[in-house]
């Protein structure tokens, strides 16, 4: 019965992505109509400038956000987990989850408007481009990966730590020798999730992004308001020809632990 | 210091923003650019906070936060209720092959979230391929109208969401006890009464975290109404958007995301005592 309901479940996920990739490779103008086997949508997406762009930015704003985020997330996440309490520490910790928990459009509102008064204010940013995107995505990404680093930290507790101290080390030193290197693999999980949220984002960056930071997503959502191209399961396809071996290799490297 | 650093970067990204939409709530709109005036910024006291008074005069947008809560609560309870037996379909999975089906079931997100909604279009549109699969079978003449319907846009929503709580039900299922649901059989329960009495409470802190980080965003969805949805069905996530994109009201849209947040305090404040 459960296996049942898992085989349906995946013909439920697998069949609008599945549909994408197979009418990839149609012949026909209409997206979803098989015209004979063809790669002409491939050509036309390695020719669509505006789309490639668009990629290219996505894939940029992803990195800068992500590393961003790792280095304010790290920080909060230490901050969470080693500080004790504090003056503020409640508001600190409310403040910290928040963009776990608000909804997309009013993070997305609630930022660009944060713009639009600061820059009244003083004179930054000018307008809304890729930097302001960028600060959304990091934003968003650092609370994630605040979560992570504290859920590592306070599993660990601070034996190791407290050892390094008692043999004479300064904070300076166990910080790189002992913390860094243990919280590491959370740091990078996080780069990951942080990455992969500003790469699939649409609401954050319709609302802090201008006319010139026009991501991949943003792009798509708006080409497929018009109605679905042919051109965006080409995409699709490759998204899957490059995730399928990627995860066969995670799986493999998890599978050998 | 560090955690100063901590703080301003909390402050200016959160705080600060956070602040700026409920000034902006009492701000009115006005024609030029910026489109707002703000008389509390201006040291002019509240003013008239006229954008509160049309959200809760206007039966339209309360009823577009009712409908946003109750389309959140059906996604979500799908999600848990699909969760479940996909979970454990995956557990009964021999463990050698176990990581390859989660695989199978995580795939199908790398594709990334429009187009996946690009591929329910394709799926139930009038020329979509369900409506030219039952044509072809002689089922029916003419297409079904599926696409921008409630039902489309559930689908889209479940198809979106799953994995919010798929992975805490899957991580709560594999770490559950194996002997309590043996000890629950040998004194002669029925499976489903096993699930019933057993499996679902021993893991329903793990069901309320799926349900409430399905239930949260999924209030303020946007993007799958808009593709898949019926082009009249408001939603507290599509009227913010086009107060704001749209007929350029700043501080109505400022408005209704107070409002919205006001109605999602109480599963926040659930969610963040959930156990992660």
């Amino acid at each position: 019965m459960t296996r049942l309901v898992l085989a349906l479940g995946l013909v439920f996920l697998w069949a609008p992505v599945a549909l994408l990739a197979g009418f990839a490779f149609s012949d026909a103008r209409q997206p979803f109509l098989w015209g004979g086997f063809s790669l002409r949508w491939f050509q036309a997406l390695a020719r669509n400038e505006r789309l490639l762009e668009a990629a290219f930015l996505s894939l940029s704003v992803a990195a800068g956000a992500a590393t961003l985020a790792v280095l304010a997330g790290g920080v909060l996440g230490w901050v969470l987990a080693r500080q004790g309490r504090f003056a503020g520490r409640p508001l600190f910790g409310a403040l910290a989850a928040a963009p776990l928990v608000l909804p997309e459009v009013v993070t997305g509102l609630s930022l660009l408007l944060l713009f639009v008064v600061l820059e009244q204010f003083t004179g930054w940013p000018q307008g809304r481009g890729v930097a302001t995107v960028l600060l959304a995505h990091a934003s968003l990404g650092a609370a994630y990966v605040g979560v992570l680093v504290q859920a590592r930290l306070a599993a660990l507790g601070r034996v190791l730590e407290d050892a390094a101290a008692d043999l004479g080390a300064s904070p300076l030193a166990i910080f790189r020798t002992v913390t860094l290197p243990l919280i590491l693999p959370s740091l990078a999980g996080g780069w990951g999730l942080a990455f992969l949220l500003s790469l699939d984002d649409v609401v954050l960056a319709s609302f802090t992004g201008g006319p010139g930071a026009t991501t991949l997503p943003v792009l798509l959502f708006s080409q497929l308001r018009m109605g679905p191209t042919p051109e965006a399961n080409a995409l699709a396809f490759i998204l899957l020809a490059v995730a399928v071996p990627l995860g066969g290799l995670f799986c493999w490297w998890r599978g050998g632990k | 210091m560090i955690r100063a650093i901590a703080a301003l970067w909390l402050a200016l990204l959160v705080g600060a923003p956070l602040l700026v939409v409920a000034a902006m709530s009492l701000g009115v709109p006005v024609d030029g650019l910026p489109p707002y005036r703000i008389p509390l910024l201006a040291g002019e006291g509240m003013g008239e906070a006229e954008a509160w008074s049309v959200l809760t005069e206007d039966g339209h947008f309360l009823w577009a936060l009712w409908r946003s809560l109750w389309l959140a609560g059906v996604s979500a309870l799908g999600c848990v209720a699909l969760s479940y037996p996909m979970a454990l379909g995956l557990l009964r999975v021999p463990p050698r092959r176990r990581m390859a089906v989660l695989g199978l079931v995580l795939l199908p997100f790398t594709v990334g979230f429009v187009l996946r909604m690009a591929g329910w279009v394709g799926l139930l549109r009038d020329s979509g391929l369900v409506n030219q699969a039952l044509i072809g079978l002689g089922l029916i003449t003419d297409p079904l109208p599926m696409l921008y319907s409630e039902g489309a846009m559930l689908a889209g929503m479940i198809h979106g969401y799953l994995p919010f709580a798929f992975m805490p039900v899957l991580a709560a299922l594999s770490a559950r006890d194996p002997a309590l649901e043996q000890a629950a059989a040998d004194l002669g329960a029925g499976r489903l009464t096993i699930f019933r009495t057993v499996t679902l409470p021993v893991t329903a802190r793990a069901g309320l975290a799926g349900f409430l980080l399905v239930f949260i965003p999924a209030a303020g969805e946007f993007v799958i109404p808009e593709l898949l949805g019926p082009p009249e069905a408001l939603l507290a996530g599509r009227a913010i958007w086009q107060e704001f994109f749209s007929s350029r009201d700043w501080p109505l849209a400022a408005a209704a995301s107070m409002a919205l947040l006001g109605v999602l305090i109480l599963p926040i404040l659930l969610w963040q005592r959930a156990p992660r």
